[in-house]
């Protein structure tokens, strides 16, 4: 497989204005007849869809929940960066460029890195424009906070629940195309396969959750802004619906995967109570900014915390990281907090968790400045936990995120399939080994609002407008392969249920493949999920038939999906040896314990190719230079 | 604890529909209500029988899938709190609790607890966001914003658009969803140019959509998990009588002009 980044030539400031101007147009007049298919409406989807139909393409876009405004963007708390240097604390393009290239390990491409950094500053404008409500100061200009990883203020945000105002900026801009006629919205429906017509992605086919209906769609160029695979763990701080289906099915159809292993594990979520557990919750970043981390010094003090004084608690990030501290980035965080808990020193009662302490915030700054920065945080904590934040630490522990890897795509977010583009989290471009908080709502809206118009239409300009038969043989054997899956489903009728299996591939993927990964593991795990997987086929139980809802067979295929996934990021994780941002290989690792990257042999993107059912996957690589950030080791000492 | 469940079962919109007793005998008053669902769910599937179907996804209250009259009420007994994030250790050992879909005209059944809430889209559409293309706006701070007015345009823009006050209203009224949206917009600048019209095409939306009319009984302030106050329903009423104004006038000017 041929990898071509299509980096823009130049100057890395002008790249992307020069490619904005090499780029072809579709004359205005052309444009209603091309067809654009949007799947997944989530921040990506949606602000694609709704820029793409005021360009003036029909769109059609769809998604699984019951409305588009449900996506799991939604549940973003903590904010959105942009390089506006509002607050004059230095911050810039180059900046946040820079900030994001050297968060990820230096495993992301700089020239994508530098375009999100510069439109950075155009979403926020876009979502003031929409009526998006961000916290503002009493002078009535925005307001901006900081977030871990980064030195500068420059996190804008509303309350906790910054991903809510923005998808819903996006969702009302999406509705008002859908009122106009110029959006077709199909909620409920689900991606189940890719139609691809002599090498270029014409078409997906997609079942009606409600009637159970499959069809297929066609069009001039497909976007897949699905979101992010994490679920693969089973417990993650993701929606439970969200799935890797969709970007699955596109790399059995010839999609390039890009770093399946790097996930992200963020430090802050609320830790597992019990078997019945069906998600884990994040508390935001944000609350790092005042609450301070720490464990008893001594293993297995089982004090209540407000009897173990002062010099007898280890504020560990403060004294390992002293310039970055309780703010250091995610991945650093996180395993510092296992390492605390495999020490002994974890603190509940499991051993799995750390403090998250207010209590000098309160005394400095008051209970109600507190109350009024993470307030609905607070209580949403209270609500699971039953205990009082501010009379108490909250207890933290680090869980399943956000997935770096995704569907590889090239400077113009296009896939290797012609025709497929990727967006949001679905794709793996920004942010190499590790993000940043605030940095995936910045990307999710660049790819939608500000790239992805620009270079779809370059694509469409190069390709004529063609219907595609209802009855193409490729159309027809997408079709009855879906139907097949889901008779096949449906007529186990074992012993075990999805969910069963789903656990079990989540306790699987978090032992060996999640905060610290070794070869014996992967190699462990690797026999484990084929297994695993055989006996899905063999035992699972889907009750129901097709031909309705049948919220069993629809959580049945992502996890079949997922059976698979895991298999390929244990794969890369083992193939990668080196540790780099999230992906933390034990026999690579520093006298203390920091990650060591490999630069000689792995400054590289690792780009899978689905090679058939019974062959092992091919390891595609794309180099990555560094031109403007010098490869240098991490550091936030 | 012990729970015994008594659980509306529908198979589709034209299905008369029942209540099935379930029992679950061994339940950490740590689970979420929904756990709850899915340990039933688990038992019902290994017996060979159709698990409940209900709307669930993001399981942190904030995303509004998740849809359950508990007892009677909208998303249960605790205030302010959606049914995924109700925790078990709020009902007593041994309690009998009744589970029902949202129940409005507008909402019909699709099967089980779940409800279609389509109309709630087709209201946005009407007129519920500012027509600001992508690439036509000015600097963020180009407009500063009262932080006074920024804070009450977030309240208003809390709402997770769940239903549970249609569910609540003995009316099934979709005002204070309505009304936290159109509110939401009335209160910032950039929804200025098109606040007359968009009161007046939302309400007509809601109306077409089968939605009762408000007649001020505040159930829904109470059901609603996110404590949207109905001071947005105010609001929005002086908004449409103005813009009913307006259009009177407008109407009235343009017929001068055609006769002179
Ligand atoms: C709790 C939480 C807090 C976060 N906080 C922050 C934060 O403060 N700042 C930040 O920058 N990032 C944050 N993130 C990360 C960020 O929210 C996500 O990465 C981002 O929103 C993903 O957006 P997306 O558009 O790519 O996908 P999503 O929002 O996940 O949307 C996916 C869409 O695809 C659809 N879909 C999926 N599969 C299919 C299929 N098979 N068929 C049809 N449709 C399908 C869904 O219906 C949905 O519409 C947070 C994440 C979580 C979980
Ligand atoms: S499941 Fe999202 S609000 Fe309850």
């Amino acid at each position: 497989m041929k990898l071509d980044a299509k980096i823009p030539a130049g100057p890395i400031e002008k790249k992307w204005e020069q490619h904005q101007l090499d780029m072809k147009l579709v004359n205005p007049a052309n444009k209603r007849k091309y067809k654009v298919l949007v799947v997944g409406t989530g921040l990506a989807g949606a602000s694609a869809a709704a820029t793409l139909a005021e360009l003036g393409y029909q769109v059609e876009a769809f998604c699984y929940q019951d409305s588009p405004r449900r996506a799991h963007s939604i549940a973003a708390q903590g904010g959105i960066n942009a390089a506006k240097n509002y607050q004059n604390d230095g911050d810039s393009v180059y900046r946040l460029f820079y900030d994001t290239v050297k968060g990820g390990d230096f495993r992301a491409r700089e020239a994508n890195v530098y375009r999100l950094a510069q439109v950075s500053v155009n979403i926020i404008d876009q979502c003031v424009a929409q009526g998006v409500p961000f916290a503002r100061e009493y002078g009535g200009l925005l307001a901006n906070r900081s977030f871990g990883g980064a030195q500068v203020s420059r996190t804008f945000y509303a309350r906790g629940q910054t991903g809510q105002q923005l998808l819903l900026g996006a969702y009302q801009a999406l509705e008002r195309q859908v009122g106009l006629g110029k959006v077709k919205m199909h909620a409920r429906h689900e991606l189940l396969e890719l139609v691809v017509v002599e090498g270029r992605a014409r078409g997906i086919v997609v079942r009606d959750l409600v009637t159970g209906e499959v069809r297929t769609h066609a069009g001039d160029a497909v976007v897949l802004a699905t979101g992010g695979y994490g679920n693969v763990f089973f417990l993650a701080t993701y929606a439970k619906g969200c799935n890797g289906t969709a970007i699955w099915r596109a790399y059995k159809q010839g999609a390039a995967f890009g770093n399946p292993c790097y996930t992200q594990i963020h430090p802050t979520c609320i830790p597992v109570t019990g078997d019945h557990q069906s998600k884990l919750t994040l508390m935001s970043e944000s609350l790092r900014n005042d609450g301070r981390i720490w464990v008893p010094k001594q293993a297995g003090d089982k004090r209540p915390p407000a009897q173990i004084p002062e010099d007898e608690r280890d504020y560990y990030l403060e004294r390992k990281y002293p310039s970055f501290g309780n703010l250091a980035p995610r991945d650093i965080a996180s395993r510092a907090a296992k390492e605390a808990c495999d020490a002994g020193r974890g603190v509940g009662p499991t051993g799995l968790g750390v403090y998250l302490d207010f209590g000098d915030a309160i005394q400095r700054l008051g209970q109600g400045a507190i109350r009024e920065k993470y307030g609905n945080l607070f209580e949403m904590y209270e609500r699971i936990t039953d205990d009082d934040p501010y009379q108490v630490p909250m207890r933290i522990f680090p869980a399943t995120h956000y997935t770096m890897g995704g569907l590889w795509v090239d400077y113009n977010l296009m896939s290797t399939i012609p025709g497929l583009f990727v967006a949001g989290e679905a794709n793996f471009s920004d942010h190499g080994a590790n993000r940043l908080g605030a940095s995936a709502l910045m990307q999710g809206l660049a790819d939608g609002y500000f790239v992805l118009p620009y270079t779809i239409g370059d694509f469409l300009a190069r390709v004529k407008p063609e219907p595609l038969a209802a009855d193409h043989p490729a159309v027809r054997a997408a079709e009855a392969a879906v139907r097949a899956r889901s008779e096949k489903l449906l007529s186990i009728r074992g012993k075990r249920t999805v969910m069963s299996f789903h656990r079990a591939l989540g306790r699987i993927m978090w032992e060996h493949c999640g905060m610290a990964r070794d070869r014996q593991g992967l190699q462990a795990a690797l026999q484990k999920i084929p297994a695993l997987r055989a006996e899905f086929w063999e035992n699972v139980n889907v009750p129901g038939t097709g031909a309705s809802l049948n919220q069993s067979l629809e959580s049945a295929g992502r996890v079949a999906d997922f059976l698979e996934l895991g298999e390929l990021m244990c794969r890369d994780a083992l193939e990668r040896e080196e540790s780099c941002g999230g992906h933390f290989r034990v026999e690579h690792q520093t006298e203390d314990g920091e990650a060591r990257r490999d630069d000689q042999r792995f400054a590289h993107v690792a780009a899978w190719e689905y090679a058939g059912e019974e062959r092992a996957p091919i390891r595609n690589v794309e180099p990555l230079n560094f031109e403007f950030v010098h490869l240098a080791t991490r550091s936030y000492k | 604890m012990k729970i015994r469940l008594q659980v509306w079962r529908q198979e589709h919109a034209r299905d008369a529909g029942r209540f099935e007793t379930y029992e679950a005998p061994d339940v950490s008053p740590d689970m979420s209500f929904l756990e709850l669902l899915d340990v039933v769910n688990e038992r019902l599937v290994l017996e060979g029988r159709e698990p409940i179907a209900f709307d669930h996804d993001c399981r942190e209250g904030i995303c509004g899938a998740c849809s359950v009259v508990i007892d009677g009420r909208p998303h249960g007994p605790r205030e302010r709190t959606t049914a995924c994030q109700l925790h078990m250790r709020s009902f007593p050992d041994g309690a009998e609790i009744t589970l029902e879909p949202w129940r409005a005209s507008a909402f019909p059944v699709v099967k089980d607890l779940i409800v279609d809430r389509s109309a709630f889209d087709r209201i946005i559409a009407a007129g519920g966001f500012v027509s600001a293309p992508t690439g036509s706006a000015p600097d963020g701070n180009a407009l500063p914003i009262e932080k006074e007015n920024a804070d009450l345009a977030m309240d208003a823009a809390a709402c997770i658009g769940c239903g549970a006050c249609v569910a609540a209203c003995p009316n099934a009224s979709a005002m204070l969803f309505t009304a936290a949206k159109a509110s939401q917009l009335a209160l910032l600048p950039q929804g200025q140019p098109e606040r007359w019209r968009r009161a007046t095409a939302m309400v007509a939306r809601m109306d077409q959509e089968g939605f009762g009319s408000c007649t001020n009984h505040g159930e829904c302030m109470a059901a609603c998990p996110k404590g949207i106050s109905i001071d947005h329903i105010a609001r929005l009423n002086r908004d449409w009588i103005h813009a009913s104004l307006r259009a009177g006038r407008r109407t009235a000017t343009s017929g001068d002009s055609a006769g002179g």
